[in-house]
């Protein structure tokens, strides 16, 4: 499905700002895999996930996706692979479209956009049933603008336009992070349910380690620009909050304590 | 009282040559979130075009055509310098402004290049505002054309590749999230807007009767000073989009009526240009003060009406 090979990317190269964000991160994926990808502030999480989505080119490696070498695609012509959500809600969604709008700007991922019309009779049914299913009632909603939404109505919207066209990766870079507890576990819940119905092949940052181990078949962790454990399978299902704790102190030399977010439950 | 009201026609007429112009500053100011500055020199560039082809023999429209493509080959011009080269936008319209200038000048030969109304035939002149034919006025078919390009760009903005503009002007990171080539959405739409702005300065030229190379001097502070007005009249009944571009192209006609008045007033026509920048100045600055200085402003709900 994925394939990172030895992925390197350093910013502001040459600068007293020098910050070498990927070391050499290799990672496949499989069919189906749901990993979620755990690491303190600065680790490499999100710039791991840009790089595969061609946010700028990566200094060295290859990003492959079902036997089809992107990385030199750009960050649009990758968007035909890729489902993404965001943290901040509003990066995901186009607040002055309406909400079919912004459906239709989803369905379209992928294909070239012509002179046809943007939006069809049968795809708002389409957008509609979906929408209910949502169980937030935009579906009575379908013309209003997105700028008018809560946070939460707003990452659910992008969720569902991530995935409308089913994305061969999911990426998810912290999408419940910006949300209060409930909303983030309405989310979360909606995520998981998705990804589960579609058989996605999902990517999910998270700051949350009990999130991190109960959700998904296979856990990341990185640290200073490099995966440092992988866990997957009935190993991850008997993993603690604890043993996460254990692992990074092992593999990194440091306390993690220090690092207030991870904690977060 | 009785020069005013001999002046008003003329007032209108310009007024909606100029609201094309504004059309197309709405596509990039409003829709592309962009300031694009070529506007000042491809609205000459249209004038200019329009008359050198109309003195070569051409027939009205078919010099209009033209006029069109030259503004769009401007557009390009300054989406290259913006998207290939990483110019921020408002640099690479005032670097494509300053080559145009030359430009306009080789094309006329000279600076100021006229037409005589007596004997080329002219689609719209001062002369076809009075004691014409109904269908000669020249507010009526610049009326019409208008009705026409709205119909047009209200189509164009629904088709998916309309909507694809429309997203990149909104949130960029989102549109190349969805696949959307945001790089050719801004040159497209930078290409659209410079082709409507060289067919008003090809209007005005044939209105006037002479390409000056000086024509579009200021041009892209009208067309701000009609968005806006158009925008604060008309703002809250004209909710569709394709009203909202008749808006612009009322507020740019409500903007020469009002410049008539004062000028009538008896100010001196020197600080007009003055006057034009301050009120737009002022008018640019009221959703900075609303999301300032008063709660949850609509500005803010819709993330627009912001630079960025």
């Amino acid at each position: 499905m994925l394939e990172a090979r030895n992925i390197v990317k350093t910013f502001n190269t040459g600068t007293v700002n020098e910050k070498k964000a990927l070391k050499g991160v290799s990672l496949t994926l499989h069919d189906g895999d749901f990993v979620t990808v755990i690491g303190g502030n600065g680790a490499g999480k999100s710039t791991f996930l840009n790089a595969i989505a061609g946010v700028w080119p990566v200094d060295e490696g290859q990003i492959i996706i079902d036997g089809k070498n992107i990385t030199k695609f750009p960050e649009h012509k990758r968007a035909a692979f890729l489902g993404r959500v965001f943290q901040d809600p509003m990066n995901g969604t186009a607040a002055s479209m309406g909400i079919e709008e912004n459906l239709a700007l989803a369905f379209r991922r992928g294909s070239r956009r012509t002179l046809k019309v943007g939006i069809t009779n049968s795809e708002r049914t389409l957008y509609k049933d979906t929408l209910s299913r949502l169980g937030l009632g935009l579906q009575s909603r379908m013309t209003s603008k997105v700028g008018l939404l809560s946070g939460g109505q707003r990452q659910a919207l992008t969720l569902l336009m991530a995935t409308l066209k089913q994305p061969k990766l999911l990426l998810l870079d912290e999408h419940t992070a910006a949300l209060d507890p409930k909303t983030a576990k309405k989310v979360l819940d909606l995520t998981q349910e998705i990804v589960n119905n579609q058989h996605l092949t999902a990517l999910m940052v998270t700051h949350n380690m009990k999130d991190a181990i109960q959700i998904g078949n296979r856990l990341i962790m990185m640290h200073e620009g490099q995966i440092i454990y992988d866990v997957a399978g009935e190993e991850k299902k008997a993993l603690r909050v604890e043993d996460l704790l254990r692992k990074f102190e092992e593999a990194s030399g440091e306390e993690f304590a220090n690092d207030r977010m991870m904690l977060a439950k | 009282m009785a020069s005013l009201f001999n002046a008003l026609p003329g007032a209108a007429a310009q007024g909606l040559i100029w609201g094309i112009m504004a059309i197309g500053v709405y596509l990039t100011y409003r829709i592309l979130d962009i300031a694009d500055l070529t506007v000042d020199g491809s609205f000459c560039t249209g004038g200019a075009v329009c008359i050198m082809l109309m003195l070569g023999g051409q027939n009205a429209w078919a010099a209009m055509f033209g006029a069109i493509l030259a503004g769009m080959a401007t557009g390009l011009a300054t989406g290259i310098f913006h998207t290939f080269m990483g110019i921020p936008a408002i640099l690479a319209g005032i670097l494509t402004q300053l080559g145009l200038y030359s430009v306009n000048l080789k094309i006329m030969g000279k600076a100021n290049q006229a037409i005589n109304v007596d004997k080329f035939d002219l689609l719209v002149s001062l002369r076809f505002i009075k004691n014409v034919p109904f269908v000669n006025n020249t507010i009526f078919i610049v009326a019409v054309l208008i009705v026409v390009l709205i119909l047009i760009l209200y189509w164009f903005f629904g088709t998916e590749l309309g909507c694809s503009l429309r997203a990149t002007g909104c949130n960029d990171k989102m549109a190349r999230a969805q696949g959307i080539n945001t790089d050719f959405a801004r040159v497209l739409g930078l290409m659209l807007s410079n082709g409507l702005v060289a067919l008003a300065g090809a209007l005005l030229g044939q209105y006037q009767g002479f390409a000056d190379v000086n024509m579009g001097r200021g041009a892209i502070v009208i067309g701000l000073a009609a968005v806006i007005i158009g925008e604060a009249l008309f703002g809250k009944i004209f909710h569709n989009f394709g009203f909202r571009l008749l808006g612009v192209a009322l507020g740019s006609i409500v903007y020469y009526l009002v410049l008539q008045i004062v000028i009538w007033l008896g100010i001196d026509p020197d600080l007009l240009k003055l006057l034009s920048a301050l009120v737009v100045a002022f008018f640019l600055g009221i959703p900075t003060w609303k999301a300032r200085y008063m709660k949850g402003g609509l500005a803010d709900i819709l993330g627009k009406g912001k630079g960025r």
